[in-house]
């Protein structure tokens, strides 16, 4: 079991602002050394052939890269970020269709991310990564499944023995933010 | 945001998240999503879980020249952003991408009893179809194959549990008996997706028996 330490976290946010903010092809190369591998392999045990998880890793690396501009470390963690443009990725190679996203927010250009946020958003990402590694074999790998795609929603146990709640509390305190700001 | 009530269930999200529904489904969740921050903060906390069960894969080795590979792409420049309609009309953007327009673009076809239909474009299994049913009618008792999600968009339904208002979303399976009834006032217009076979198409006699499977 891997898990990342916040200050890894932290390093992955500020090698992303070098992408955005420089160009910088040497923060790339190290957020590509440790995030491509781990694509590959998620791909794959998601069922993609081996050719199909290198093309597609790749690409999901172009995205990172073109995108980087719309990551919010106050909303979520750099792994949860590339995760998501994995998923979408897959989507549209299987479906050859655009995966149906949720209107967007009106965010607004945030001024400067709070430090407090940040920092508090990784860590509780931290959390949960840890408690998912320390959850018994068997559960686990419930948890897995359901996201290799071995599960249908009825197979997907709605009991995972995580401690959830605590980033959905966070988002929702943001959105009731931004609720209050547009009325 | 209207005050709702009735949420996706927990395996719904988590679905949703990993990527791993129907289309038709994911439908039904990305529309109400953009409908109810209590969701929306629920997928996002699944959409982590996510990056954790990935960082987890024991890493594969990327070919030689992956990464030169990668900085030569990058250097063909960004695709343009595809601008997406974001104007709220009785339709969430999600829905009105599928029926190209909002309410008034549905291209309703008449399907028995009042209720008129129409049926969104997905791949796969499960369909999603858009119901319009008028004020004050009542479905027959029916049952459900698989599993069946209904959100409401405008108007209300309520059976025998409770109601059902704008942005809410029943979720049904097979061991659940109902007797919808459409909310005196306004017609009720509903997102409805299941991912039971569909068995029949399209012929006249079956239409009937068609909607009572909806």
């Amino acid at each position: 079991m891997t898990t990342a330490h916040p200050n890894k976290r932290m390093a992955w946010i500020a090698q992303l602002n070098a992408v955005r903010d420089h160009k910088d092809r040497v923060a790339f190369a190290e957020l590509f050394g440790y995030f491509a591998p781990r694509l590959k392999s998620f791909l794959m045990k998601s069922g993609t052939s081996p050719d199909m998880a290198e093309e597609c890793a790749q690409e999901v690396m172009v995205t990172v890269w073109n995108k980087s501009h719309l990551f919010d470390p106050t909303k979520a963690s750099v792994s949860t970020w590339v995760f998501t443009i994995a998923r979408n990725k897959r989507i549209d190679m299987f479906r050859k269709q655009r995966r149906p996203e949720p209107e967007d927010l009106p965010w607004g250009p945030e001024e400067q991310p709070s430090q407090a946020d940040t920092i508090a958003l990784q860590q509780e990402t931290e959390i949960l990564g840890r408690a998912l590694a320390d959850l018994p074999a068997k559960q686990r790998e419930l948890i897995e499944r359901a996201y290799f795609g071995e599960l249908t929603h009825r197979e997907i146990a709605a009991e995972t023995g995580l401690p959830l709640g605590t980033i959905k509390s966070r988002i929702r305190l943001a959105l009731d933010r931004l609720r209050h700001a547009m009325n | 945001m209207t005050q709702i009530k009735h949420h996706l269930t927990a395996p719904l999200l988590m679905g949703y998240a990993a990527g791993t529904l129907p289309e038709a489904f994911d439908l039904v969740v990305a529309t109400h999503v953009s409908m109810c921050d209590e969701c929306r903060a629920a997928v996002a906390e699944y959409d982590a879980l996510g990056g954790e069960v990935m960082l987890d894969a024991a890493p594969a080795n990327m070919d030689a020249d992956a990464l030169a590979a990668t900085l030569a792409m990058i250097d063909q420049g960004a695709p343009a952003p595809v601008p997406r309609q974001n104007v709220r009309g009785v339709f969430p953007a999600p829905l009105q991408d599928y029926v190209a327009g909002d309410l008034a673009a549905v291209k309703w076809r008449k399907i028995g009893g009042g209720v008129s239909q129409m049926i969104l474009k997905t791949s796969g299994t499960a369909t999603v179809r858009l119901l319009k049913i008028p004020a004050g009618t009542t479905i027959p008792d029916h049952g459900h194959r698989g599993t069946e999600l209904t959100m409401v968009l405008q108007g209300a339904f309520y059976d025998e549990s409770d109601r059902f208002g704008v942005g809410d979303v029943e979720v049904a399976n097979e061991d659940m008996h109902h007797t919808p009834i459409a909310e005196a006032g306004t017609d009720c217009i509903c997102l409805a997706a299941t991912d039971a076979p569909l068995r029949f198409s399209g012929i006249l006699p079956r239409l009937a028996q068609r909607f009572s499977g909806i």
